[in-house]
């Protein structure tokens, strides 16, 4: 009764998207911004990702408030986990063999180093905080999954989050205070293609890299922590 | 057009796992397959015919770029998708904790 209900439904919003949809042409510019943001952004901006340059420059607003989603829905986890760690008894946790350990160990820093590389290029490549944050995850949860009882410092991935988001306020701050707009761009842009340019870019993106990656181990830690 | 219908019928899909099933796990996994397909649809809006990634390479001359805007919002939404992904999944553990099952009819009959 129910998949049928279910296939009816879909049937409907099936029909409605594809008579929507048959009108969207696929493969022409859409937006008149687009096309601005390409051939002005190098310009404005310094920096020759131009995704990255929409994402902290233009809309750089933007992407604080989501990153402020991205902590609220982490604080709301570790709250609905949180409050219900009745102390549980432990557990028998069979040691990872020595292969295992070892290659966990071995490939940890440079897991590390490739996350530190994608977020300092995050203006000239494909990359940048976000992705890069998710590396610095990933080499987290290798840790808990093949290391024997590793655990991340609580205290300090909280106190790297909360200060990666504090660096993004403040240099928005200081755009308010030099130039009059919050999160304006006003350090030097340098030459394009130069590891030291796009300004303020960087340095958020750093910021970024560090809060979402330590916002995604906290996830891991209390995922981990939890056995149902 | 082949990339609209590979993105919606990722919709499609994920929209009939989330009616139809009654485990919260598989739900969630309808969720996030419905939000694949969601990103995969707004990048393949911002496509322009033969255009690259829009990063600029040394040395090349002038070429054509796809939109950088929807690339951009697709980015953030990725990593939100996780992040409420994991708070979904932090709340099917204390479902499950509290009634012992993930069934959702079978929670509904034990009320509390």
């Amino acid at each position: 009764m129910r998949r049928i209900i279910g296939i009816v439904l879909l049937a409907i919003v099936v029909l409605g998207i594809t008579l929507s949809l048959a009108e969207i042409p696929f493969g022409t510019p859409k937006t008149h911004v687009g096309d601005y943001y390409v051939n002005e952004g190098v310009k404005e901006t310094g920096a020759v990702n131009i995704v990255t340059s929409v994402v902290l420059n233009y809309r750089g607003f933007d992407t604080l408030g989501e990153i402020t989603v991205l902590f609220i829905a982490t604080i709301g986890l570790g709250a609905l986990l949180k409050t219900h760690k009745e102390r549980k008894k432990k557990r028998d946790v069979t040691p990872a063999s020595l292969v295992l350990s070892t290659g966990c160990r071995f490939l940890f820093p440079l897991l590390i180093v490739f996350a530190i590389y994608i977020i300092f290029h995050g203006h000239l490549s494909p990359g940048g905080g976000f992705q890069g944050g998710a590396i610095i995850a990933s080499a987290f949860l290798l840790t808990y999954l093949g290391c024997n009882r590793a655990r991340a410092n609580e205290r300090r991935y909280k106190l790297i989050e909360s200060s990666g988001g504090l660096v993004f306020v403040i240099v928005g701050v200081l755009g308010l205070i030099f130039g009059g707009y919050f999160l304006l761009n006003f350090l030097p842009k340098g030459t394009p293609f130069s590891l030291f340019s796009a300004g303020i870019i960087p340095i958020i993106y750093i910021a970024i890299g560090l809060k979402v990656g330590s916002e995604l181990v906290s996830v891991i830690d209390n995922m981990v922590g939890e056995s149902v | 057009m082949i990339y609209y219908i590979g993105a919606f019928g990722l919709v499609f899909i994920g929209l009939y796992i989330m009616l139809t099933k009654r485990n919260l796990i598989k739900v969630l996994i309808g969720l996030n397959i419905l939000d694949t397909g969601v990103n995969l649809f707004l990048i393949s809006i911002g496509y322009v015919g033969k255009g690259t990634a829009p990063i600029f390479s040394r040395g090349s001359e002038q070429v054509l770029m796809v939109d950088p805007v929807p690339q951009a919002l697709v980015l953030t939404a990725i990593v939100i998708g996780v992040a409420v992904l994991a708070l979904a999944l932090s709340l099917a553990i204390m479902l499950h904790k509290h009634y012992g099952t993930l069934n959702l009819r079978k929670v509904k009959e034990q009320r509390w």
